[in-house]
């Protein structure tokens, strides 16, 4: 694992479970405030969910950027026919 | 409520099973070798294998229980969608591409890379098996559920008939099969998932007192003096006498009424409760509906015999609006975002029910109103996995955070969904296909939310099945798309029992046999021993989904990835990180995250009132999700068992 793609990929991996773990404490501690209107009528709750769900296509999509065509050919031993 | 199959329905039904079974048939042709049965010769293009894992991971619990939930409880079952697709995150930046590069047909493989251990292939395959039967048994209860509206059959003859057609397809043709199946299952879902969002969006929003029956309950307003024991008249109601609360109903006296109409003997319940706070304030009382399982097996509707044709007696659909902002009677078509503005500042009905058994064993599921704020449903914390974070007490929330842990690292520990890196080329196409995944996969999730709160609000609520709640909103909308997304749902499960039994019957045959009994076959005898574990494996989820009926599937699927993550993660990204690992700290981890998470599960407040049928305040443990103790717990002791044994040398173990 000392590849380019894994090092992208650990530091968007910590990047997304920084804003996860978020999510996940201030329900757990605080579960009130996802009431609370943030956004074009919207509570903290719905955003924060969608951005999640977006976050996490907008990382893979950035991966898949920076990492190119690593990866491509060479890495056939998995597969004998 | 009463279900008639529509032809069009059986038509469509017909038309997917029959396009599905003859594609398997066809490349059937292409699956003779082990390297195709298993991974479809690593042949798959990586946009196919991308739509592919969403076919795979998006299970009937992902459909059915997510919508069904949001539709009855509001923003939690969101939750699930978000802890699922988080998950693929570790699957991406973490796992895809080093499973690719040192696995070959079973993640048992990829863990296996630097050892040539029997014991790992003997732990891992258990492991798999374990998982694969626990994540078997909702899909099976899911296509039970399905199968009984849409063609009117038995839970149990549509267990046996998803059962039959699943083992043809991966008996025919293995991955190849199994890979397109998934491929246009998903690509379908998705599809008309989002039709149905646009139809939801465009319907809007509009106030009703009922369901899509036309039926409208009834709430009252009483004063004190109206109500007394015994055999007085109840204020606005005329000619009703008050039944006395025995047999059972002594049990939810203060939430219950009982009246009998005394011109027609019909029965009906009343959800009671205090306009105030003080002692001589009004009552308030909204129509109940009831079901009884007498104990002689008959089932009663409010009192009378269950009908078996429409205008007979059954529950009402459900599902309604009972105001909006600017009290407005109806918005027209709204926006995305305006959507579920709209819903933030309006009030809708939803239904809790509360079960009374009797003296004679029979049992009684009340059904009552709960009026709710719009603020309330979209914000987390009313269904009873997620009101714990709510609670006073810390284990209620450590519950909630090890749930939400779970689910995060539970998906890249998944036997079915790490098979699937195996049949695309290489580690690139790997990534791509991962890529691709957590796109169509993304964009469901946030369609089920529209799709479970235009259920919420479409009258079509079956008050006693939240799983049907998704199709019922297709069928609110036209007859052919209700035909379509239950055709496609059954699909679904076509597709997720198709990858567990394939992953089940690779560690059977290739993990199990092969590797650890060390039994010598050719190519062409593994794959008929694992064609012969497929069927086997089968006909186990079909008695597995025939006896687990009554059990919920989004329950059980958390289990799963509870046991998947606990015992397979620790291994699978140590042996990434760190050289030191060895052998036998491999094994011991597994071997310790199952039994441990196994035994909390089976400990849990949650498997005593679901499973044993006990109180749940007599569990031993003192939480039910245990992924927050034996993920770590995985880590350390795969940690201390590879410090404690002889480091590995180069090339070998």
């Amino acid at each position: 694992m000392k590849s380019g793609s894994s090092r992208y990929g650990l530091v968007l991996f910590f990047v997304y479970l920084l804003f996860y773990g978020g999510f996940v404490a201030i329900n757990a501690i605080a579960p009130e405030s996802m009431e609370s209107t943030v956004l074009s009528g919207l509570n903290i709750a719905v955003v924060y969910g969608f951005a999640l769900i977006f976050g996490a296509v907008l990382l893979s999509a950035v991966y898949g950027f920076l990492c190119g065509d690593a990866g491509r050919g060479g890495d056939t031993e998995g597969v004998q026919q | 409520m009463i279900y008639e199959s529509s032809p069009q329905a059986v038509l469509i039904f017909c038309l997917f099973v029959g396009f599905t079974l003859g594609l398997s048939f066809w490349l059937g042709r292409k699956a003779k070798s082990s390297a195709g049965y298993f991974a479809a010769h690593g042949q798959i293009p990586w946009f196919v294998n991308g739509v592919a894992f969403a076919g795979d991971y998006l299970s009937a619990a992902s459909f059915l229980g997510i919508c069904g939930m949001i539709a009855f409880y509001g923003y939690d079952g969101f939750l699930y969608s978000i802890g699922y697709l988080a998950g693929w995150i570790v699957a991406l930046f973490v796992v895809a591409e080093p499973m690719k590069k040192l696995g070959r047909f079973t993640f048992a493989d990829a863990l296996d890379s630097r050892f040539n251990s029997s014991g790992i292939k003997l732990a891992a395959g258990i492991s798999t098996l374990v998982v694969s039967v626990f994540y078997l048994i909702p899909q099976m209860v899911g296509a039970g559920a399905l199968v009984t509206p849409l063609l009117g059959f038995e839970h149990w003859q549509g267990v046996v008939m998803v059962g039959a057609v699943v083992i043809m397809i991966v008996v025919t043709a293995g991955m190849v099969s199994t890979t397109w199946v998934q491929f246009l299952k998903g690509a379908m879902l998705v599809v008309f998932s989002a039709v149905l969002t646009w139809m939801i969006l465009q319907r809007g929003l509009r106030v009703s007192e009922g369901g899509a029956d036309g039926y409208q309950f009834q709430s009252l307003r009483i004063t004190n003096a109206d109500f007394t024991d015994g055999d007085s008249v109840v204020g606005p109601l005329q000619d009703v006498e008050l039944l006395v609360a025995d047999d059972g109903w002594e049990q939810a006296k203060e939430k219950f009424v009982r009246v009998r109409q005394r011109s027609s003997g019909k029965l009906s319940v009343w959800l009671v409760r205090r306009a105030g706070e003080s002692e001589d304030a009004d009552w308030l009382l909204s129509e109940a509906q009831t079901l009884t399982k007498t104990a002689d097996g008959r089932t009663l509707v409010n009192g009378q015999p269950k009908g078996k044709k429409k205008g007979e007696p059954e529950l009402h659909p459900v599902g309604y609006v009972k105001e909006l902002p600017g009290g407005v009677q109806e918005t027209g078509p709204l926006s995305f975002l305006g959507f579920f503005r709209t819903l933030q500042n309006s009030r809708v009905v939803l239904w809790r029910n509360e079960k009374l058994v009797h003296g004679d064993g029979s049992q009684t599921t009340v059904y009552y109103q709960q009026e709710t704020s719009g603020s309330q449903v979209l914000r987390p914390g009313e269904h009873p996995t997620f009101r714990g974070i709510r609670s006073s007490k810390p284990a209620d929330r450590i519950n909630f955070v090890s749930l939400m842990l779970a689910l995060f690292c539970g998906t890249a520990s998944l036997p079915h969904i790490l098979i699937r890196y195996y049949t695309v080329k290489d580690a690139g196409s790997a990534r791509k296909s991962t890529i691709v995944g957590i796109a169509s996969i993304g964009f469901f999730y946030v369609l089920t939310f529209y799709l479970g709160l235009g259920a919420m609000t479409s009258g079509q609520l079956d008050v006693s099945d939240e799983n049907m709640s998704a199709p019922l909103l297709a069928k609110g909308m036209n007859t052919w798309l209700f035909a379509a997304i239950s055709a496609i749902a059954f699909t679904t499960v076509l597709g997720t029992v198709s990858g567990l039994i394939l992953a089940a019957a690779g560690a059977v045959a290739h993990d199990l046999l092969g590797s650890v009994l060390k039994l010598q076959m050719s190519d062409t005898e593994k794959v008929r021993v694992a064609k012969m574990s497929s069927v086997l494996i089968g006909a186990v989820a079909i008695v597995l989904g025939i006896l687990f009926q009554k059990m919920n599937p989004t329950f059980l699927v958390g289990w799963a990835f509870s046991v998947a993550a606990s015992a397979n993660l620790p291994s699978l990204v140590m042996i990434l990180f760190w050289p030191r690992v060895t052998k036998q700290g491999i094994v011991a981890a597994i071997l310790v995250g199952m039994i441990s998470s196994l035994t909390w599960i089976l400990l849990s407040g949650e498997a005593y009132s679901k499973v044993y049928g006990l109180d749940a305040a007599a569990a031993v443990v003192p939480f039910s999700q245990p992924g927050i103790l034996t993920i770590p717990l995985g880590f350390l002791t795969l940690i201390v068992v590879s410090l404690l044994t002889p480091k590995p040398v180069s090339g070998g173990g």
